[in-house]
C-alpha cells in the first residue's frame, strides 16, 4: 500500500535522505530504525505530504505524493514526531476540528471520535485543555487523531516516545491489533519495540537504506545469534570456561560476575554453528553445577550499531 | 470550502480561547474612544459625523492589527502544529484563507463593537449615515490590507515578537507612502513615474477616500488586489519555509 521510489530530499548542502526505495504492503508493520538524524523523520515528512521529495517520488494506496496529496492524506493517519497539538485547545475540541477538516460531521463525526478516545485510552481527559496534559496524554491525543477516520495506512514517528511502561505496552497492543488491516510504519529508538510490534525492519543511515529484514533475521546477524549462557558457581568457572573454549565450534567464552558467588559464562559459536546440543551434553557428561541455561536469540542493539557504525566508514 | 470553513472556526475560537481577544478588544475600544474624543474633539467641532473617530484607524490599527496577525502562521511553527494541519486533507490555500478570514471577522466584530458611537452622533443630531456605512467600510477594508500584511509577514518566522515588529514596519510604510517620510526618498532619483506609484501605494491616500463617502472602484481594486497578492505571497512563503 505504501509504494517509494528512490526517494530522495535535499536541504541546501545536505543530502537527508539519499534515494530511498522501500514497498510496505497490507497487514505489515514496518520499523524505521536508524540514528538520529538519519533522515526517517523526514521520510516519514515525504510520505505524509508535508514535504516535497527532491528526487524520486512516494505513493500511498497508489495515489501519488507530488501529484494527488489531498488523495494520500485522506488515506493516511500521520503522528508527527512530538505529537503537536494546538495547546489552548481540549483533546475533544482537537479531535472535533480534525473530524470536521476529515470531512466527517454530526452523530458520525461523535462516534468516531469516541472510538478513536476509546482505543487511545483519552475519554477521562477529554475536556481538559492540552496544555495541561502529561507527555504521554498528548502522545496519545496524537495518536487519536491519526485514527480517527480508520485509515488504510498508518504513519507513526515516535509513538511510544514519552509513555510510560504500562502506556507503551497499551500502544503496541493497538499497533498489533490493527496491524492486519493497515499498512503501518512506526519509527522508534527502542530497538525491543521493533521485536515487539514489527514484523519487519529497515535501518535507515545516512538519508539510505541499509539493511532490511524481519526482527529474527537482524538477531541472526548478531555475534551472540544462539550463543549460550550458563550460571555456575564462580570456583568452577575458570575450569568449566577452558573445556568450553577447547570445542571446535565456540568461537570465544566470556565471564562476567552474576553476583552471589555465582558467574556467568557466554559462549559465542563460530558463524553457523549450534553448540546449545553440545553444551548441554558436556554438562550433562561432567556433572557440572549449572543452574541457569539460556540460548541467546542475539542483539538486536549490537547489529544495529554495527550496521549504522558501518554506514559512516568506520567499519 | 468545508475545509477552509473548519480552519476559520477553528482559528476564530482560537482568540477568544485565550485572554487575547478580550485584551485586544478592549484595547482597541477604549482607544478609538479616547481618540475620537480627546485628540479628535468629537464634542469640540459641534458637528454630528464620524470623522474624527474613522480618522484615526490608520494608526490605531498599525500595532493593533499585527498583533491579532502575528499569532496566525509563527504559532504553528513555533509548536509544530503546521505539520499537523498540512497533512490534514487541506489545501494549502484553503487554509491561508481559512485563517486569514478568521482573523478578519475577528477585526470586524472589534470594530463592529464601536457601535454606540454611532447611535451617539445619531442620538445628538443627523448625520450622514451613508457616509458612515462607507466608513466602516473602507475602516474594516483598511485591516483586511493591514492583516493580509500581517499574516504574510507571520509565516516568515516562528517568532510572533518578530512577526509583530517586522508587520508594524510594513504596515507603517504602506500606510505613509504617499507622504514626504517615504517620497522623499525616491526623490531626486527615482523616476517620476516610480515616485508616483509609491505615492500610489499609500493606504492613507485610498482610506480617506473611502471615508468621504466615495467608494471608488479604483481603492477597491487597490484593496482587493492587494489582499490577493499577499494571500498569494502567504501560500509561496509557507511552502518555501515548511522544510526548515
Amino acid at each position: 500500500m505504501i509504494e517509494i521510489e528512490n526517494l530522495g530530499k535535499r536541504f541546501g548542502a545536505i543530502q537527508a535522505v539519499d534515494g530511498i526505495t522501500l514497498k510496505v504492503a497490507k497487514g505489515e508493520v514496518l520499523g524505521f530504525l536508524g540514528p538520529n538524524g538519519a533522515g526517517k523523520s523526514t521520510t516519514m515528512k515525504m510520505i505524509a505530504c508535508f514535504l516535497a521529495p527532491s528526487a524520486g517520488t512516494a505513493r500511498v494506496c497508489g495515489f501519488d505524493v507530488v501529484d494527488h496529496p489531498i488523495e494520500v492524506k485522506r488515506r493516511l493517519g500521520y503522528l508527527p514526531e512530538g505529537a503537536p497539538a494546538y495547546p489552548d485547545m481540549t483533546p475533544l475540541g482537537f479531535l472535533k476540528f480534525c473530524a470536521e477538516l476529515r470531512g466527517f460531521s454530526g452523530a458520525d463525526r461523535m462516534k468516531r471520535i469516541a472510538r478513536a478516545a476509546e482505543l487511545t485510552q483519552l475519554s477521562g481527559v477529554l475536556q481538559q485543555p492540552i496544555d495541561t496534559l502529561s507527555k504521554g496524554f498528548k502522545r496519545r491525543v496524537g495518536l487519536a487523531q491519526a485514527l480517527l477516520h480508520d485509515p488504510a495506512v498508518l504513519i507513526l514517528d515516535e509513538p511510544t516516545d514519552g509513555l510510560d511502561p504500562n502506556q507503551k505496552h497499551d500502544v503496541r497492543n493497538l499497533i498489533r491489533a490493527m496491524a492486519p488491516e493497515k499498512a503501518i510504519v512506526i519509527s522508534t529508538h527502542i530497538l525491543e519495540e521493533v521485536d515487539a510490534v514489527c514484523a519487519r525492519a529497515v535501518i535507515i543511515a545516512n538519508g539510505r537504506l541499509v539493511a532490511d529484514g524481519t526482527p529474527a533475521e537482524f538477531e541472526a546477524r548478531s555475534r551472540h545469534h544462539n550463543a549460550v549462557s550458563l550460571v555456575l558457581p564462580a570456583a568452577h568457572a575458570a575450569s568449566v570456561a577452558t573445556a568450553i573454549r577447547a570445542q571446535a565450534q565456540v568461537a570465544a567464552v566470556e565471564q562476567v560476575d552474576a553476583g552471589g558467588g555465582q558467574a556467568r559464562l557466554t559462549a559465542l559459536p563460530k558463524k553457523g554453528q549450534d553448540i546449545a546440543a553440545t553444551l548441554r551434553d558436556m554438562i550433562a557428561d561432567k556433572n557440572w553445577p549449572v543452574t541457569e541455561f539460556h540460548i541467546e536469540r542475539g542483539r538486536m542493539d549490537e547489529v544495529f550499531r554495527a550496521i549504522t557504525t558501518g554506514a559512516n566508514g568506520h567499519a | 470550502m468545508r475545509e477552509t470553513l473548519a480552519v476559520f472556526k477553528r482559528e476564530f475560537a482560537a482568540y477568544f480561547a485565550t485572554p487575547l481577544a478580550y485584551v485586544f478588544i478592549v484595547i482597541f475600544l477604549a482607544l478609538a474612544g479616547a481618540m475620537t474624543f480627546f485628540i479628535g474633539n468629537f464634542f469640540g467641532r459641534g458637528q454630528a459625523d464620524l470623522e474624527p473617530f474613522f480618522a484615526w484607524h490608520p494608526w490605531l490599527y498599525l500595532f493593533l492589527v499585527p498583533a491579532v496577525a502575528m499569532r496566525l502562521w509563527a504559532e504553528e511553527r513555533k509548536t509544530g502544529t503546521i505539520e499537523l494541519l498540512l497533512t490534514l486533507p487541506v489545501s494549502l490555500a484553503g487554509a491561508v484563507i481559512g485563517k486569514y478570514l478568521a482573523a478578519w471577522v475577528f477585526a470586524g466584530v472589534a470594530l463592529a463593537l464601536t457601535f454606540p458611537l454611532w447611535i451617539t452622533v445619531n442620538y445628538l443630531g443627523s448625520p450622514d449615515n451613508g457616509a458612515i456605512v462607507a466608513g466602516y467600510a473602507g475602516s474594516f477594508v483598511l485591516a483586511g490590507a493591514y492583516l493580509a500584511i500581517g499574516i504574510c509577514v507571520s509565516a516568515l518566522t516562528r517568532n510572533q515578537v518578530i512577526a509583530f515588529v517586522v508587520s508594524c514596519a510594513a504596515c507603517f510604510l504602506f500606510a505613509v507612502s504617499g507622504t514626504p517620510v517615504v517620497l522623499n526618498f525616491f526623490s531626486g532619483w527615482a523616476p517620476i513615474l516610480l515616485v508616483d506609484t509609491v505615492a500610489s501605494f499609500s493606504f492613507m491616500t485610498h482610506f480617506q477616500a473611502i471615508t468621504r463617502g466615495v467608494i471608488d472602484a479604483r481603492d477597491a481594486v487597490f484593496f482587493g488586489s492587494l489582499i490577493a497578492l499577499c494571500l498569494y505571497a502567504n501560500v509561496v512563503i509557507v511552502e518555501w519555509k515548511k522544510g526548515g
